[in-house]
């Protein structure tokens, strides 16, 4: 009997399901200069291309929610397009988080300006069903800069939101330190609930975003 | 009209919105400024935030002032502000004369009174009235027009170089029934002024302008005691006062020139300043005119005639040193009648015609020696004159005998002849009336004169018009003929008293004269000039400029001194045959008098100010504060600067500092980048003016740049563009040189600097871009430009890149060269003829250097052109093989550049077993 191995299998080599969420809402339609894309843009070209390169792996892939559940196929590329060219009316709308499926993978694209409480919950929830994935975080470079003056009107691309001020350069410090809470807060909801946490800015190059972004799905080994 | 002081406005009430400047103020302070709208998603985490320090909710006192100062300014101006308004217009009606003097006198003023005629005309017009012009020394019948018609009308009137004109021609041109007149005065009176003041004084109330300041005149230069007089004349006696007086001329170059200044002053209460000018005769000579300095006109200008020029004169005689028989001397009496008037040179005549005299008169002598004849005949065809006088030496000589001499008017009988002597029949001989084709027509001939001998003439065809006076029985006394531009003269009698008593009397100093040997000392009288026509050469017009007379017509001697000048006698200078006569405005006795008007005649001043509207200046203020306003506004936004809207304002800032570099910033810079340049392997492309090329150029280098710093140990720094005018080419390995069929061909200077660039190691890399044959397929518009650029530069002969040429080995073993075209061929300097296969080497020993140039239309560039972000920029190919194009795209560039930086290294290497091998080993 002690010639006999045995062979002990360890591993198994299974497709995984990928749910992705792409913020639709208006202010990712913001682009601060004429030669710089749209955040949604980019937003969506990052995600199509994350998703046809999980599809050539083999994966099925998805949006979070229940109107497109992962697949495997070209046919799903097509049908991922045709969600993400759907525009929302609301100014941020809240990550979907319904329906998703236990231990999967989940990559949400958003510029995170909406409530953060909304995004808490769905961290929270994906953590509870054990689903790991990325945060991947889009900017305007304008959002990062500030670079306002004068009396100054802000209005949310919606319409919705309206902020006045006298003197917009007063307001910068405060913006920026708002901003890195933000920022400061999504990464620690990311580390709580074992998500990876990603800044991308439109100003920079596609590639590289999609380079990040292939490796943090891969095995978890990137870090910003 | 309101007044306020010298403002007056046309619609004062406007300025009640004056008051309302308070409450603008009031109003303006409350309204900050404008706020931008900014979309700006980032607006969530802006909410709560509260403004630290309230700026700028209030408008800042300065720019209320500002916009105040602006209302302000646009309501005064549209009010309507008047300048010297017309308050002083007397509410007449009826139809106005505009009369103008318009002599020379008023010349020097003319554009002040023409600006005082417009606006008596504009005062007219705005009144409604008809108005006459009439230009007293030119008069044409008026009738009553519109105001400006008249004014149309003003541009074309100028003074005339003399007085008004008579009554009768001004009253012949008066328009029809009653006017008020305003009479435009010279401030000169001349005979019949007052007589046309009391006609225009029939038919209505006149007006007198009339300047107070002293009409300036210069009278006629005058020769005297070896200095030039001149004589300034005023019309007013006021205080002492300078005047300057320039002697105008030629230089000896013959262009016009000061030749002499002269200051004259007039005395306190004095009419006239006296003045002289010491020159030099050929300075003298040389002298056209004198005028006043800064008097522009016909009466302070006087031209120079023959009387100030004094003519030089050689006198010759045949026979000298009979000491002793001064009277008796043949120049004796030559010499008393020029001595006054002409400068005499004595001397023989091989010593006196160098000196080109304007006369040589020779007193009986008969014979010249060759030499002097020829001399003597070339000085009269070039315009000399020369006069001959006979004698017993003539008479006895055969000069002229049997043929005429070139040198004689007429041929001689022999022997002569003498009347009235002992041993002859005849009585002496008294001179005939001069002819009318004779230059001496209009003399009197005195009783007295006698000829006794003479030389006779030969009766010749030409005689008859070569004798210009004769003796009572017919027989010539002085002949005359032309020689060239010259003359030459005979007296068929001696110049001393033996031969006829003619030397004795006035009349030969006034033959001399006739003749322009001699010329006057003082201006001529009448008499003097009877029987002479003269012809105008030169003309003056009211402002003393000068034209030629062209076909004016000629006068006659008398009228030119008497009569007054008017149209039909210009002043000017006057030539008849070879004298020449100045006839100018003042003449040398006339004084200048002012005009006084009677009491009852208003008389005003030229001061003139017209009614200038201050509206449109006010109006352009305002917007001028509007404009800062805005600039105040939008800085005071915080709009001006920085800011996303801001920035073309900021780059039109920086554009408009980087419009004005020093010249030693712009050094300092070019010598920086030749420091980068030189520090460094830099690759340089050349401006081709394209500017989407010129940047694909750049990409591209930039592209190769990358590529070669990741692959190879060149580390190139940013790639340049290279304006050939301007840059220094020797810091840059090769050029990039895309070709466009509309780019600027460079300069000679440009292509010395290539040629330059390219006989020291540089080399070019010419790319058509066209995927063509490059260079000798001259189908293609690139190609052919190509060839036109390329044709002044020092190029070898080129040759396909041959399969062993080192260009295919230097980094990669390449054997094509791609670009985005991939079939182009390359072309390169040719192998030397000796190149040839060595048997066991598998590369030729091609060129020891580097080609100067590679030739090629693949479009190189484009296929390496990288973006910022270091993506391609252009597609290159389809699919994958495009990428490997791409990439041989890079080796052929990573290639070309190993071959310009190491030259023929990688030729040697192929050598290396061969020189181990004979090293022995």
């Amino acid at each position: 009997m002690g010639d006999v191995q045995f062979v002990r299998e360890r591993e198994w080599q299974i497709a995984q399901s990928v749910m992705l969420w792409v913020d639709q809402g208006a202010a990712m339609r913001f682009a601060s200069a004429p030669d710089l894309p749209t955040k949604a843009d980019r937003a969506r070209v990052l995600s199509l291309a994350i998703a046809i390169l999980l599809i050539r792996g083999g994966e099925r892939v998805g949006l979070t929610g229940t109107a497109l559940p992962p697949r495997r196929g070209n046919a799903q590329i097509l049908r991922l397009a045709e969600m993400f060219s759907e525009d929302a009316a609301d100014d941020y709308a809240p990550p979907e988080h319904r329906a998703m499926i236990p231990h999967a993978r989940a990559l949400f694209v958003s510029d995170f300006m909406g409530d953060i409480e909304a995004v808490k919950l769905a961290l929270t929830k994906a953590a509870d069903r054990g689903v790991r994935g990325v945060l991947y975080h889009v900017l305007d470079p304008a959002e990062e800069a500030f670079p306002f003056r004068g009396r100054t009107i802000f209005e949310s691309v919606g319409g919705t939101l309206e902020h006045e001020t006298l003197k917009a350069s007063e307001l910068k410090d405060r913006y920026l330190s708002r901003l890195a809470a933000r920022k400061d807060e999504l990464q620690k909801l990311c580390s709580v609930a074992g998500w990876q946490y990603g800044l991308h800015h439109t100003g920079s190059s596609a590639q590289s975003g999609l380079l990040w972004l292939w490796r943090a799905l891969d095995g978890g080994v990137a870090r910003t | 009209m309101m007044i306020i002081g010298p403002v007056g406005f046309a619609a004062p009430w406007l300025l009640l919105a004056l008051v309302a400047l308070p409450i603008l103020w009031i109003i303006l302070r409350a309204i900050p400024p404008a706020p931008l709208r900014q979309r700006f998603p980032g607006v969530a985490l802006l909410l709560g935030l509260q403004d630290d320090e309230a700026v700028s909710d209030r408008t800042p006192w300065w720019l209320l002032l500002l916009r105040m100062l602006a209302v302000a300014a646009m309501i005064i101006g549209l009010a309507g502000p008047i300048l010297n308004p017309d308050d002083n217009a007397e509410a007449a009606d009826g139809p106005l004369l505009v009369v103008l003097d318009g002599s020379w006198a008023g010349a020097s003023r003319w554009t002040q009174a023409m600006d005082a005629v417009d606006s008596e005309l504009r005062r007219a017009g705005a009144a409604g009235r008809e108005v006459a012009l009439l230009h007293m020394a030119d008069p044409e019948a008026g009738t009553f027009q519109a105001a400006n018609t008249v004014t149309a009308r003003l541009a074309g009137l100028a003074p005339q170089p003399w007085q008004p004109a008579s009554l009768d021609q001004v009253t012949a041109a008066l328009p029809e029934g009653a006017f008020e007149t305003v009479w435009f005065s010279d401030g000169l009176d001349y005979p019949a002024r007052a007589d046309i003041l009391t006609a225009l004084q029939e038919r209505g109330p006149v007006r007198v302008t009339q300047t107070g300041a002293s009409v300036v005149a210069l009278a006629p230069a005058r020769y005297e005691d070896g200095t030039v007089q001149l004589t300034a004349r005023r019309s007013i006696p006021g205080p002492e006062r300078g005047v300057t007086i320039l002697a105008q001329g030629r230089d000896p170059a013959g262009n016009a020139a000061i030749l002499a200044t002269a200051n004259a002053v007039f005395d306190d209460g004095a009419l006239e300043a006296e003045t002289a000018l010491a020159l030099p005769a050929e300075l003298r000579a040389r002298i056209t005119r004198f005028e006043v300095q800064a008097t522009r006109s016909a009466g302070a200008v006087t031209l120079v005639d023959d009387s100030l020029r004094r003519r030089e004169i050689a006198l010759i005689a045949g026979r000298e040193g009979r000491e002793g028989l001064e009277l008796l001397s043949p120049l004796h009496y030559l010499e008393r009648a020029l001595v006054e008037t002409a400068d005499l040179l004595d001397g023989s005549l091989s010593d006196v015609l160098p000196a080109n005299p304007d006369v040589i008169v020779l007193a009986d002598v008969a014979t010249l020696s060759g030499g002097e004849a020829q001399d003597i005949t070339e000085w009269v065809d070039n315009g000399g004159l020369l006069v001959r006088f006979a004698g017993p030496r003539v008479a006895a000589s055969d000069i002229s005998r049997a043929e005429e001499d070139p040198l004689m008017p007429v041929r001689l009988r022999s022997g002569g002849r003498s009347v009235g002597g002992a041993m002859s029949w005849g009585s002496p001989k008294t001179l005939a009336p001069f002819r009318e084709n004779s230059p001496f027509f209009g003399l009197e001939l005195p009783d007295d004169v006698a000829v006794t001998a003479q030389v006779m003439a030969q009766p010749d065809p030409t005689l008859a018009e070569r004798v210009i006076a004769e003796l009572s029985d017919g027989t010539p006394l002085v002949t005359r003929k032309r020689s060239g531009q010259g003359q030459i003269v005979l007296f068929h009698v001696t110049a001393n008293a033996e031969w006829s008593t003619l030397p004795l009397s006035g009349l030969f100093v006034e033959m001399l004269e006739r003749l322009a040997i001699s010329s006057t000392a003082s201006q001529p009288v009448a008499e003097d000039l009877e029987g002479t026509v003269w012809t105008p050469e030169i003309v003056m017009d009211g402002f003393g400029s000068l034209r030629d007379a062209g076909a004016l017509p000629g006068v006659a001697g008398p009228k030119l001194v008497t009569d007054p000048a008017g149209p039909s006698l210009l002043p000017g200078v006057y030539t008849s045959g070879d004298r020449s006569l100045a006839r100018n405005v003042l003449t040398a006795d006339a004084t200048l008098v002012a005009a006084s008007w009677p009491a009852d005649v208003p008389v005003s001043g030229l001061t003139n100010s017209p009614p200038q509207p201050l509206g449109g200046v006010l109006l352009s203020l305002a917007i001028a504060l509007l404009l800062v306003d805005v600039i105040a506004s939008l800085a005071l936004s915080g709009r001006l600067t920085g800011g996303l809207r801001g920035s073309r304002t900021a780059s039109v800032a920086v554009a408009l500092a980087l419009a004005f570099p020093t010249a030693e910033a712009r050094a300092q810079t070019t010598e920086d980048e030749a420091l980068g340049a030189a520090a460094e392997v830099v690759l340089a492309h050349v401006i081709t003016g394209d500017r989407q090329l010129d940047e694909i150029a750049e990409a591209g280098l930039r592209g190769l740049s990358d590529t070669l710093f990741f692959r190879t140990s060149v580390e190139p720094a940013d790639p340049v563009a290279v304006n050939l005018e301007t840059d220094e080419l020797a810091f840059f390995p090769m050029l990039y040189w895309p070709i466009t069929p509309d780019q600027p061909r460079p300069s000679r200077e440009a292509y010395a600097k290539l040629n330059d660039y390219l006989r020291s190691g540089g080399l070019i890399l010419f790319d058509t871009r066209d995927g063509d044959i490059a260079g000798f397929g001259a189908a293609s518009p690139n190609g052919r430009k190509l060839q036109d650029l390329a044709a002044p530069l020092d190029i070898p002969a080129l040759e396909p890149v041959p399969r062993d040429h080192v260009l295919t080995r230097t980094f990669y073993l390449l054997q094509d060269f791609p670009g985005r075209y991939m079939n182009g061929e390359v072309w390169v300097e040719a192998a030397p003829p000796g190149a040839e296969q060595i048997e066991g080497m598998p590369f030729r020993n091609l060129n020891d250097g580097v080609t100067p140039v590679v030739i090629g239309g693949n479009d190189w560039a484009a296929a390496w052109a990288v973006t910022s972000t270091g993506q391609a920029m252009l597609p290159v190919g389809r699919g994958f093989g495009g990428e490997r194009q791409r990439e041989l795209a890079y080796r052929f560039g990573v290639n070309l550049v190993m071959h310009v930086l190491t030259g023929n290294y990688k030729s040697d290497q192929v050598h290396v077993p061969a020189l181990l091998d004979r090293l022995g080993q």
